[in-house]
């Protein structure tokens, strides 16, 4: 058994850098100024007065909740078909889609600024197709936040997947398919509730990453699209308002959390 | 007949699977072949596809001071806090893997934690405190907060790594006469060494393109390559930008080739 003391560096760094910091965000929330004197809650009674700010809380897990499904419904494919490739396609599969997060997520977004245009490339396929008349509005509205942050993200969710398909004992499958259950069948009855967990893992880390994906929401979604953590930043840097800022956060902090232990929960029912 | 209606609906879920992939593969794909091919247009628009090509603009990166003094700070900054994160997170995962004690368990959560949390709400806490200390932002403060986000890459990858390690090889090791030090850097490095290079890849590149804290710990002396570029997007597109990018993009195509040979990088991740 190695020393547990092995864990102090990185234990006292996160105290001082991660919990330390957060401790005092929490102060300055109930706090009436900057500098942090007073005790009030009315930050927090502001914030849930108004509905604006609610509809900016709400929209932006809805936005997760909507860029993690597309992320499912074409990353659980990717997972599959990277279980069943040999091994060298396997390799270039994966290496394609991971290739998107290690590039930096402001040149991605730039390029799908370049594709969204209204003179962009999907447009002039659009046009050059016949398919619609005028030029389709997709960048700064909340469909082209969507998929971009599906792309951007799609790793997240295809690499949990595959780890526990890759895991999973094909047998069970083959009796499947023996005893006469179609493929479908096979695929919903003994695939899908077999990979939940990997499933779970991947919405997780993907809602997580989108409902946060500041420069994506800024770049594709524009000023008019107000999403959570541009609303921190606008009221923390733009307003100077501290106290509400540090309120919005912790909001946005526990709103992130309730909705990753809600899943946590889920997986944990589906294991027993 | 029966057999036959069988085989089409086997076909059906693969032909169904195989198309969603397809569809997935290119729209991974395109955006970084369009922003290569943008990169060399030798007009000032950002046309897709360009009339035609030349290197204009990757010339005119040179005369780019403040895009490269930017991205001279995010090397610094990403080789320390990726120096930091590594070190920690190895030592750290050593203690965690494979131990169910409840101070191990919270440990990882708390490591793990900044991968779920929305990492601008850091930032900005960050900011704060760093002022409570009457301290302002400066390169060190940076490269710490980084270390925060960066952390876990390192810790999820070295722990796979060290639990695929059988323990069996620890106590022949140790029971050969071999003292801890000596068992780690003969037996367990050697072992885990690709997962925890994996790990650190992703922690470089995590903290190179890190936008959310790096917006509130850097100013206008400590400026970062990507706060830069979505500065330069945001107000004017210039084709500088594009040329910038490409150039990103076509280092981390070769880095991550690199990677894949020397640490098996996509083997390491799932």
């Amino acid at each position: 058994m190695p020393d547990p003391r092995l864990a102090l560096p990185l234990a006292a760094v996160f105290a001082a850098c991660f919990v330390a910091p957060l401790a005092v965000l929490v102060a300055l929330s109930l706090s009436t100024s900057a500098d942090m004197q007073g005790l009030t809650g009315e930050n927090y009674v502001k914030f849930f007065t108004d509905a604006f700010n609610y509809s900016i809380l709400w929209g932006t897990l809805l936005l997760g909740v909507k860029a993690t499904a597309l992320c499912l419904v074409f990353g659980y494919p990717i997972a599959w078909v990277c279980s069943r490739a040999g091994a060298r396609w396997q390799t270039v599969l994966l290496f394609l889609v991971v290739l998107p997060i290690v590039t930096s997520v402001v040149v991605r977004t730039f390029s799908w600024i370049v594709i969204l245009g209204r003179q962009g490339v999907l447009n002039q396929i659009a046009l050059g197709l016949g398919l619609t008349q005028e030029p389709l509005r997709l960048l700064f509205t909340e469909l082209g936040v969507v998929i971009v942050l599906a792309q951007v993200q799609m790793p997240l969710m295809v690499l949990p997947i595959l780890t526990v398909i890759g895991r999973t004992d094909t047998n069970l499958a083959d009796a499947s398919r023996a005893l006469g259950a179609g493929e479908w069948r096979t695929f919903w009855r003994i695939t899908v509730p077999l990979s939940l967990p990997g499933v779970i893992a991947g919405c997780v880390l993907t809602f997580s990453a989108c409902v946060t994906a500041f420069v994506t929401q800024t770049l594709i979604g524009g000023a008019r699209l107000l999403y959570m953590p541009l609303h921190i930043y606008q009221q923390a840097i733009g307003a100077n308002n501290w106290p509400f800022a540090a309120a919005i956060s912790i909001v946005f902090l526990v709103a992130v959390m309730i909705v990753v232990g809600l899943l946590n929960l889920a997986s944990r029912l589906s294991h027993a | 007949m029966h057999r036959r209606g069988i085989d089409w609906e086997a076909y059906s879920l693969r032909l169904t699977f195989l198309a969603l992939t397809g569809i997935a593969v290119v729209f991974l794909v395109a955006p970084s072949l369009i922003v290569i091919l943008t990169s060399f247009t030798a007009s000032a628009s950002l046309k897709f596809p360009p009339d035609s090509y030349s290197l204009r603009w990757y010339a005119a990166l040179i005369n780019a001071d403040q895009m490269q003094r930017a991205a001279w700070t995010s090397l610094v900054v990403a080789f320390w806090a990726t120096l930091i994160a590594t070190v920690l997170g190895v030592m750290a995962a050593l203690a965690i893997a494979r131990n169910n004690a409840a101070w191990a368990r919270l440990c990882d959560l708390l490591f793990m934690s900044p991968l779920l949390l929305p990492s601008l709400a850091f930032g900005f806490a960050a900011l704060v405190f760093v002022y409570q200390l009457g301290l302002r932002p400066n390169i060190p403060v940076l490269i710490l907060g980084h270390v925060v986000v960066c952390t876990p890459f390192v810790l999820r990858t070295t722990v796979a790594a060290l639990s695929g390690l059988d323990p069996a090889l620890l106590d022949a090791s140790a029971s050969l006469g071999a003292g801890p030090w000596m068992t780690f850097r003969r037996v367990t490095l050697p072992l885990i060494g690709r997962g925890a290079g994996a790990g650190a890849f992703l922690a470089f590149i995590a903290s190179f393109d890190n936008v959310p804290v790096s917006l509130f710990l850097a100013d206008e002396r400590t400026e970062v390559l990507p706060i830069h570029l979505w500065q330069q997007i945001e107000t004017n597109l210039d084709v500088r930008t594009a040329a910038a990018s490409g150039l990103i993009v076509i280092v981390t195509l070769i880095l991550m080739i690199l990677a894949e040979r020397l640490a098996g990088l996509t083997r390491q991740l799932h």
